[in-house]
Protein backbone atom coordinates (compact mmCIF):
# COMPACT_ATOMS: atom_id res chain seq x y z
CA UNK A 1 0.00 0.00 0.00
CA UNK A 2 1.13 3.54 -0.73
CA UNK A 3 2.73 4.78 2.51
CA UNK A 4 1.06 8.16 2.02
CA UNK A 5 -2.40 6.69 1.50
CA UNK A 6 -5.21 8.01 3.69
CA UNK A 7 -7.49 5.12 2.76
CA UNK A 8 -7.02 1.52 1.75
CA UNK A 9 -7.50 1.08 -2.00
CA UNK A 10 -9.07 -2.34 -1.51
CA UNK A 11 -11.47 -2.00 1.41
CA UNK A 12 -11.84 1.79 1.57
CA UNK A 13 -11.34 2.12 5.31
CA UNK A 14 -8.77 4.40 6.92
CA UNK A 15 -5.29 3.16 6.14
CA UNK A 16 -4.09 3.96 9.67
CA UNK A 17 -6.82 1.88 11.29
CA UNK A 18 -7.08 -1.88 11.29
CA UNK A 19 -4.91 -4.44 9.60
CA UNK A 20 -4.57 -4.10 5.84
CA UNK A 21 -1.94 -6.77 5.35
CA UNK A 22 -4.37 -9.03 3.45
CA UNK A 23 -5.54 -6.07 1.36
CA UNK A 24 -1.93 -5.34 0.43
CA UNK A 25 -1.37 -8.92 -0.66
CA UNK A 26 -4.52 -8.90 -2.77
CA UNK A 27 -3.69 -5.52 -4.33
CA UNK A 28 -0.26 -6.82 -5.23
CA UNK A 29 -1.66 -9.89 -6.91
CA UNK A 30 -5.23 -9.99 -8.18
CA UNK A 31 -7.26 -6.95 -7.08
CA UNK A 32 -7.26 -3.57 -8.81
CA UNK A 33 -7.84 -0.61 -6.49
CA UNK A 34 -11.52 -0.05 -5.76
CA UNK A 35 -11.36 2.98 -3.44
CA UNK A 36 -9.60 6.30 -3.80
CA UNK A 37 -6.58 6.41 -1.51
CA UNK A 38 -7.10 10.13 -0.98
CA UNK A 39 -10.77 10.27 0.00
CA UNK A 40 -11.96 6.66 0.29
CA UNK A 41 -14.66 7.09 -2.37
CA UNK A 42 -15.60 4.01 -4.37
CA UNK A 43 -14.14 4.38 -7.85
CA UNK A 44 -15.36 3.32 -11.27
CA UNK A 45 -12.80 0.75 -12.38
CA UNK A 46 -12.28 -0.72 -15.82
CA UNK A 47 -10.02 -3.75 -16.04
CA UNK A 48 -8.53 -4.40 -19.49
CA UNK A 49 -6.38 -7.32 -20.67
CA UNK A 50 -3.17 -5.41 -19.93
CA UNK A 51 -4.10 -3.02 -17.12
CA UNK A 52 -6.79 -1.04 -15.34
CA UNK A 53 -8.17 2.48 -15.14
CA UNK A 54 -9.81 3.78 -11.96
CA UNK A 55 -11.78 7.01 -11.73
CA UNK A 56 -12.55 8.91 -8.54
CA UNK A 57 -15.29 11.52 -8.92
CA UNK A 58 -13.23 13.90 -6.76
CA UNK A 59 -9.60 13.03 -7.50
CA UNK A 60 -9.64 11.94 -11.12
CA UNK A 61 -8.08 9.05 -12.96
CA UNK A 62 -5.40 6.62 -11.92
CA UNK A 63 -4.14 3.80 -14.10
CA UNK A 64 -2.02 0.69 -13.71
CA UNK A 65 0.86 2.70 -15.14
CA UNK A 66 0.46 5.54 -12.61
CA UNK A 67 2.96 5.78 -9.77
CA UNK A 68 1.61 5.17 -6.24
CA UNK A 69 -1.51 3.38 -7.36
CA UNK A 70 -2.57 2.09 -4.03
CA UNK B 1 -9.91 -69.42 -16.45
CA UNK B 2 -11.48 -65.96 -16.51
CA UNK B 3 -9.58 -62.81 -17.43
CA UNK B 4 -8.88 -60.54 -14.47
CA UNK B 5 -10.68 -57.23 -14.50
CA UNK B 6 -8.58 -54.27 -13.41
CA UNK B 7 -10.60 -52.18 -11.00
CA UNK B 8 -7.97 -49.55 -10.26
CA UNK B 9 -9.51 -46.36 -11.60
CA UNK B 10 -6.28 -45.03 -13.10
CA UNK B 11 -5.71 -48.30 -14.94
CA UNK B 12 -9.33 -48.28 -16.09
CA UNK B 13 -9.02 -44.67 -17.26
CA UNK B 14 -5.83 -45.48 -19.13
CA UNK B 15 -7.69 -48.07 -21.16
CA UNK B 16 -11.00 -46.25 -21.49
CA UNK B 17 -9.98 -42.61 -21.95
CA UNK B 18 -6.42 -42.71 -23.24
CA UNK B 19 -6.76 -45.69 -25.54
CA UNK B 20 -10.40 -45.47 -26.61
CA UNK B 21 -11.12 -41.76 -26.12
CA UNK B 22 -14.22 -42.41 -24.03
CA UNK B 23 -14.73 -40.09 -21.06
CA UNK B 24 -15.24 -41.46 -17.58
CA UNK B 25 -18.74 -41.80 -16.14
CA UNK B 26 -19.95 -39.86 -13.09
CA UNK B 27 -19.28 -42.84 -10.82
CA UNK B 28 -15.80 -43.27 -12.24
CA UNK B 29 -15.08 -39.56 -11.87
CA UNK B 30 -16.02 -39.76 -8.21
CA UNK B 31 -13.42 -42.50 -7.77
CA UNK B 32 -10.84 -40.22 -9.41
CA UNK B 33 -11.76 -37.30 -7.18
CA UNK B 34 -11.39 -39.54 -4.13
CA UNK B 35 -7.89 -40.73 -5.02
CA UNK B 36 -5.31 -40.00 -2.34
CA UNK B 37 -2.53 -37.46 -2.66
CA UNK B 38 -0.13 -40.37 -3.14
CA UNK B 39 -1.76 -41.04 -6.54
CA UNK B 40 -1.93 -37.40 -7.67
CA UNK B 41 1.27 -37.38 -9.74
CA UNK B 42 0.18 -40.56 -11.52
CA UNK B 43 -3.26 -39.07 -12.17
CA UNK B 44 -1.87 -35.82 -13.58
CA UNK B 45 0.50 -37.77 -15.81
CA UNK B 46 -2.41 -39.75 -17.25
CA UNK B 47 -4.49 -36.59 -17.77
CA UNK B 48 -1.54 -35.04 -19.60
CA UNK B 49 -1.16 -38.10 -21.81
CA UNK B 50 -4.88 -37.95 -22.60
CA UNK B 51 -4.61 -34.28 -23.53
CA UNK B 52 -1.57 -34.93 -25.74
CA UNK B 53 -3.20 -37.93 -27.39
CA UNK B 54 -6.61 -36.43 -28.13
CA UNK B 55 -5.85 -32.67 -28.35
CA UNK B 56 -2.18 -32.41 -29.26
CA UNK B 57 0.52 -30.19 -27.78
CA UNK B 58 -0.87 -26.79 -28.81
CA UNK B 59 -2.31 -24.39 -26.25
CA UNK B 60 -5.12 -22.03 -27.19
CA UNK B 61 -4.63 -18.55 -25.78
CA UNK B 62 -7.49 -16.16 -25.19
CA UNK B 63 -7.98 -12.70 -23.74
CA UNK B 64 -11.18 -11.33 -22.22
CA UNK B 65 -12.61 -7.95 -21.41
CA UNK B 66 -15.67 -6.68 -19.62
CA UNK B 67 -17.75 -4.50 -21.93
CA UNK B 68 -20.41 -3.83 -19.31
CA UNK B 69 -19.31 -4.20 -15.70
CA UNK B 70 -21.47 -4.45 -12.58
CA UNK B 71 -25.13 -3.75 -11.94
CA UNK B 72 -26.26 -7.24 -12.93
CA UNK B 73 -29.80 -8.08 -11.76
CA UNK B 74 -28.98 -11.74 -11.11
CA UNK B 75 -27.86 -13.10 -7.75
CA UNK B 76 -25.01 -15.45 -8.64
CA UNK B 77 -23.50 -15.72 -5.17
CA UNK B 78 -19.89 -15.82 -6.36
CA UNK B 79 -20.09 -12.66 -8.42
CA UNK B 80 -18.90 -9.19 -7.45
CA UNK B 81 -20.89 -7.77 -10.38
CA UNK B 82 -24.31 -8.61 -8.99
CA UNK B 83 -26.22 -5.44 -8.15
CA UNK B 84 -27.78 -7.31 -5.23
CA UNK B 85 -24.64 -7.51 -3.09
CA UNK B 86 -22.63 -4.72 -1.42
CA UNK B 87 -19.54 -5.36 -3.52
CA UNK B 88 -17.07 -2.53 -4.19
CA UNK B 89 -17.45 -3.02 -7.94
CA UNK B 90 -19.19 -0.04 -9.55
CA UNK B 91 -20.99 -0.14 -12.88
CA UNK B 92 -18.97 0.81 -15.95
CA UNK B 93 -19.23 0.61 -19.73
CA UNK B 94 -16.18 0.23 -21.91
CA UNK B 95 -16.30 2.51 -24.96
CA UNK B 96 -15.56 1.30 -28.49
CA UNK B 97 -12.00 2.70 -28.64
CA UNK B 98 -11.29 0.92 -25.34
CA UNK B 99 -12.68 -2.32 -26.74
CA UNK B 100 -10.53 -1.99 -29.87
CA UNK B 101 -7.44 -1.33 -27.73
CA UNK B 102 -8.21 -4.36 -25.58
CA UNK B 103 -8.58 -6.58 -28.65
CA UNK B 104 -5.29 -5.21 -30.00
CA UNK B 105 -3.49 -5.87 -26.70
CA UNK B 106 -4.87 -9.39 -26.72
CA UNK B 107 -3.86 -10.10 -30.34
CA UNK B 108 -0.34 -8.84 -29.56
CA UNK B 109 0.13 -11.73 -27.13
CA UNK B 110 -0.45 -14.24 -29.93
CA UNK B 111 -3.93 -15.03 -28.64
CA UNK B 112 -6.40 -16.34 -31.19
CA UNK B 113 -9.59 -15.60 -29.28
CA UNK B 114 -10.94 -12.41 -27.73
CA UNK B 115 -14.04 -12.69 -25.59
CA UNK B 116 -16.36 -9.75 -25.03
CA UNK B 117 -18.24 -10.16 -21.76
CA UNK B 118 -21.14 -8.30 -20.17
CA UNK B 119 -22.63 -8.67 -16.70
CA UNK B 120 -26.27 -9.02 -17.64
CA UNK B 121 -29.12 -11.52 -17.41
CA UNK B 122 -29.25 -11.33 -21.18
CA UNK B 123 -28.42 -8.70 -23.79
CA UNK B 124 -30.77 -5.85 -24.66
CA UNK B 125 -30.79 -3.88 -27.92
CA UNK B 126 -28.26 -1.35 -26.60
CA UNK B 127 -25.77 -4.02 -25.60
CA UNK B 128 -26.12 -5.92 -28.87
CA UNK B 129 -25.65 -2.68 -30.77
CA UNK B 130 -22.46 -1.98 -28.79
CA UNK B 131 -21.19 -5.49 -29.53
CA UNK B 132 -21.98 -5.08 -33.24
CA UNK B 133 -20.20 -1.72 -33.41
CA UNK B 134 -17.31 -3.09 -31.37
CA UNK B 135 -16.74 -6.06 -33.65
CA UNK B 136 -16.92 -3.80 -36.71
CA UNK B 137 -14.35 -1.44 -35.17
CA UNK B 138 -12.03 -4.32 -34.22
CA UNK B 139 -12.10 -5.54 -37.83
CA UNK B 140 -11.55 -2.02 -39.18
CA UNK B 141 -8.50 -1.88 -36.92
CA UNK B 142 -7.09 -4.75 -38.98
CA UNK B 143 -7.42 -7.24 -36.15
CA UNK B 144 -8.22 -10.76 -37.37
CA UNK B 145 -8.61 -12.33 -33.94
CA UNK B 146 -11.60 -14.63 -33.47
CA UNK B 147 -14.36 -13.03 -31.45
CA UNK B 148 -16.24 -14.78 -28.69
CA UNK B 149 -19.04 -13.34 -26.58
CA UNK B 150 -20.46 -13.97 -23.15
CA UNK B 151 -23.65 -11.97 -22.73
CA UNK B 152 -25.85 -14.16 -20.57
CA UNK B 153 -29.01 -15.92 -21.63
CA UNK B 154 -30.14 -15.47 -25.21
CA UNK B 155 -33.32 -15.66 -27.25
CA UNK B 156 -33.24 -17.42 -30.60
CA UNK B 157 -33.33 -14.05 -32.33
CA UNK B 158 -30.28 -12.88 -30.37
CA UNK B 159 -28.43 -16.10 -31.16
CA UNK B 160 -29.07 -15.48 -34.83
CA UNK B 161 -27.91 -11.86 -34.52
CA UNK B 162 -24.61 -12.94 -32.96
CA UNK B 163 -24.06 -15.48 -35.74
CA UNK B 164 -24.67 -12.71 -38.29
CA UNK B 165 -22.07 -10.53 -36.52
CA UNK B 166 -19.50 -13.27 -37.04
CA UNK B 167 -19.21 -14.31 -33.40
CA UNK B 168 -17.15 -17.46 -33.41
CA UNK B 169 -17.83 -18.92 -29.99
CA UNK B 170 -20.32 -18.23 -27.20
CA UNK B 171 -19.47 -18.66 -23.54
CA UNK B 172 -22.21 -19.45 -21.09
CA UNK B 173 -21.20 -21.35 -17.99
CA UNK B 174 -23.41 -23.82 -16.21
CA UNK B 175 -21.27 -22.84 -13.19
CA UNK B 176 -21.82 -25.94 -11.06
CA UNK B 177 -23.66 -29.23 -10.79
CA UNK B 178 -27.35 -29.11 -11.52
CA UNK B 179 -28.11 -30.34 -7.98
CA UNK B 180 -26.04 -27.51 -6.44
CA UNK B 181 -27.12 -24.69 -8.75
CA UNK B 182 -30.12 -23.53 -6.63
CA UNK B 183 -27.67 -22.88 -3.77
CA UNK B 184 -25.62 -20.61 -6.02
CA UNK B 185 -28.23 -18.77 -8.11
CA UNK B 186 -31.92 -18.23 -7.36
CA UNK B 187 -32.91 -15.72 -10.05
CA UNK B 188 -32.75 -18.17 -12.93
CA UNK B 189 -32.37 -21.89 -13.41
CA UNK B 190 -29.69 -24.26 -14.64
CA UNK B 191 -32.15 -25.40 -17.29
CA UNK B 192 -32.48 -21.85 -18.67
CA UNK B 193 -28.72 -21.78 -19.12
CA UNK B 194 -28.79 -25.18 -20.81
CA UNK B 195 -31.44 -23.90 -23.25
CA UNK B 196 -29.21 -21.01 -24.35
CA UNK B 197 -26.36 -23.46 -24.92
CA UNK B 198 -28.63 -25.67 -27.02
CA UNK B 199 -29.60 -22.75 -29.26
CA UNK B 200 -25.97 -21.63 -29.59
CA UNK B 201 -24.91 -25.11 -30.67
CA UNK B 202 -27.75 -25.49 -33.16
CA UNK B 203 -26.94 -22.11 -34.68
CA UNK B 204 -23.41 -23.25 -35.45
CA UNK B 205 -21.42 -21.23 -32.94
CA UNK B 206 -18.82 -23.07 -30.91
CA UNK B 207 -19.96 -23.73 -27.35
CA UNK B 208 -17.80 -22.69 -24.42
CA UNK B 209 -19.17 -23.86 -21.09
CA UNK B 210 -17.67 -24.57 -17.72
CA UNK B 211 -17.94 -23.26 -14.23
CA UNK B 212 -16.37 -22.45 -10.91
CA UNK B 213 -14.85 -24.95 -8.53
CA UNK B 214 -14.99 -24.21 -4.80
CA UNK B 215 -18.52 -22.90 -4.27
CA UNK B 216 -19.40 -25.30 -1.48
CA UNK B 217 -20.12 -28.23 -3.78
CA UNK B 218 -19.42 -31.73 -2.51
CA UNK B 219 -16.95 -34.01 -4.21
CA UNK B 220 -19.96 -35.96 -5.50
CA UNK B 221 -21.28 -32.75 -7.06
CA UNK B 222 -17.94 -32.07 -8.73
CA UNK B 223 -18.20 -35.49 -10.34
CA UNK B 224 -21.82 -34.75 -11.27
CA UNK B 225 -20.83 -31.43 -12.82
CA UNK B 226 -18.02 -32.92 -14.90
CA UNK B 227 -20.38 -35.63 -16.16
CA UNK B 228 -23.05 -33.06 -17.02
CA UNK B 229 -20.54 -30.97 -18.96
CA UNK B 230 -19.41 -34.10 -20.80
CA UNK B 231 -23.04 -34.74 -21.72
CA UNK B 232 -23.29 -31.20 -23.11
CA UNK B 233 -20.17 -31.83 -25.19
CA UNK B 234 -18.70 -28.31 -25.29
CA UNK B 235 -15.97 -27.29 -27.72
CA UNK B 236 -14.32 -25.58 -24.78
CA UNK B 237 -14.69 -26.05 -21.06
CA UNK B 238 -13.58 -23.19 -18.90
CA UNK B 239 -12.33 -24.02 -15.39
CA UNK B 240 -12.54 -21.22 -12.86
CA UNK B 241 -11.64 -21.49 -9.18
CA UNK B 242 -13.52 -19.35 -6.71
CA UNK B 243 -11.98 -16.04 -5.76
CA UNK B 244 -13.95 -15.10 -2.62
CA UNK B 245 -15.15 -11.64 -3.58
CA UNK B 246 -15.66 -8.94 -0.95
CA UNK B 247 -19.32 -8.18 -0.34
CA UNK B 248 -20.66 -11.38 -1.88
CA UNK B 249 -22.26 -14.28 0.01
CA UNK B 250 -19.11 -16.32 -0.69
CA UNK B 251 -16.74 -13.73 0.73
CA UNK B 252 -15.67 -16.02 3.59
CA UNK B 253 -15.22 -19.18 1.51
CA UNK B 254 -11.77 -20.74 1.54
CA UNK B 255 -9.77 -20.84 -1.68
CA UNK B 256 -9.71 -24.42 -3.03
CA UNK B 257 -6.69 -26.36 -1.81
CA UNK B 258 -4.12 -26.75 -4.60
CA UNK B 259 -4.01 -30.56 -4.68
CA UNK B 260 -7.82 -30.76 -4.75
CA UNK B 261 -7.83 -28.27 -7.60
CA UNK B 262 -5.27 -30.30 -9.56
CA UNK B 263 -7.24 -33.50 -8.95
CA UNK B 264 -10.32 -31.71 -10.30
CA UNK B 265 -8.49 -30.51 -13.42
CA UNK B 266 -7.36 -34.06 -14.14
CA UNK B 267 -10.86 -35.42 -13.51
CA UNK B 268 -12.36 -32.92 -15.95
CA UNK B 269 -9.86 -33.99 -18.60
CA UNK B 270 -10.74 -37.63 -17.99
CA UNK B 271 -14.42 -36.72 -18.33
CA UNK B 272 -13.81 -34.82 -21.58
CA UNK B 273 -10.78 -36.07 -23.54
CA UNK B 274 -11.20 -33.80 -26.58
CA UNK B 275 -12.44 -30.25 -25.77
CA UNK B 276 -10.26 -27.30 -24.95
CA UNK B 277 -9.90 -27.28 -21.17
CA UNK B 278 -9.16 -23.70 -20.26
CA UNK B 279 -7.41 -22.44 -17.14
CA UNK B 280 -9.43 -19.37 -16.19
CA UNK B 281 -10.20 -17.11 -13.24
CA UNK B 282 -8.76 -17.92 -9.86
CA UNK B 283 -5.84 -19.96 -11.13
CA UNK B 284 -3.30 -17.45 -9.83
CA UNK B 285 -4.73 -17.55 -6.31
CA UNK B 286 -5.45 -21.27 -6.20
CA UNK B 287 -2.39 -22.69 -7.92
CA UNK B 288 0.41 -20.14 -7.78
CA UNK B 289 3.24 -20.41 -10.28
CA UNK B 290 4.17 -24.01 -9.58
CA UNK B 291 0.57 -25.22 -9.53
CA UNK B 292 -0.13 -23.46 -12.81
CA UNK B 293 2.66 -25.47 -14.44
CA UNK B 294 1.36 -28.65 -12.85
CA UNK B 295 -2.10 -27.88 -14.23
CA UNK B 296 -0.67 -27.34 -17.69
CA UNK B 297 0.96 -30.76 -17.30
CA UNK B 298 -2.24 -32.26 -15.91
CA UNK B 299 -4.79 -31.92 -18.68
CA UNK B 300 -5.12 -28.20 -19.42
CA UNK B 301 -4.64 -27.09 -23.04
CA UNK B 302 -5.98 -23.52 -23.09
CA UNK B 303 -5.50 -20.43 -20.95
CA UNK B 304 -6.79 -16.93 -20.50
CA UNK B 305 -3.85 -14.56 -20.53
CA UNK B 306 -3.69 -11.12 -19.01
CA UNK B 307 -6.40 -9.79 -16.73
CA UNK B 308 -9.90 -11.07 -16.12
CA UNK B 309 -13.17 -9.14 -15.90
CA UNK B 310 -12.74 -7.51 -12.50
CA UNK B 311 -9.57 -9.19 -11.23
CA UNK B 312 -5.99 -9.08 -12.39
CA UNK B 313 -4.09 -12.05 -13.79
CA UNK B 314 -0.43 -12.71 -14.32
CA UNK B 315 1.19 -10.61 -17.01
CA UNK B 316 0.65 -12.34 -20.37
CA UNK B 317 4.40 -12.46 -21.01
CA UNK B 318 4.87 -14.60 -17.91
CA UNK B 319 2.38 -17.19 -19.14
CA UNK B 320 3.87 -17.21 -22.62
CA UNK B 321 7.32 -17.80 -21.13
CA UNK B 322 5.90 -20.68 -19.13
CA UNK B 323 4.42 -22.25 -22.27
CA UNK B 324 7.75 -21.86 -24.03
CA UNK B 325 9.52 -23.50 -21.11
CA UNK B 326 7.01 -26.38 -21.17
CA UNK B 327 7.50 -26.69 -24.95
CA UNK B 328 3.81 -26.13 -25.55
CA UNK B 329 3.31 -24.15 -28.76
CA UNK B 330 0.61 -21.48 -28.87
CA UNK B 331 -2.10 -22.49 -31.33
CA UNK B 332 -2.00 -20.36 -34.45
CA UNK B 333 -4.97 -18.35 -35.65
CA UNK B 334 -5.44 -20.32 -38.88
CA UNK B 335 -5.93 -23.59 -37.02
CA UNK B 336 -9.46 -24.68 -36.27
CA UNK B 337 -10.82 -27.16 -33.77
Amino acid sequence: MDVNAEFCARCGTAAAEGDHAHCAVMLASIDPPRFCVECGRRMVVQVTPAGWVANCSRHGERTSTSPSVG
Amino acid sequence: MTASVDTDIIAVAREQVLERGEGLSQEQLLQVLKLGDDRLAELLQLAHEVRMRWCGPEVEVEGIVSLKTGGCPEDCHFCSQSGRFPSPVRSAWLDIPGLVRSARETRATGATEFCIVAAVRGPDARLLSQVREGIKAIREDGNDIQIACSLGMLTQEQVDELVAMGVHRYNHNLETARSHFPNVVTTHTWEERWETLRMVREAGMEVCCGGIIGMGETVEQRAEFAAQLAELGPDECTMNFLIPQPGTPYEQYEVVEGRDALRTVAAFRLAMPRPLLRFSGGRELTFGDLGTKQGMLGGINAIIVGNYLTNLGRPAAQDLEMLDELKMPVKALNQTL
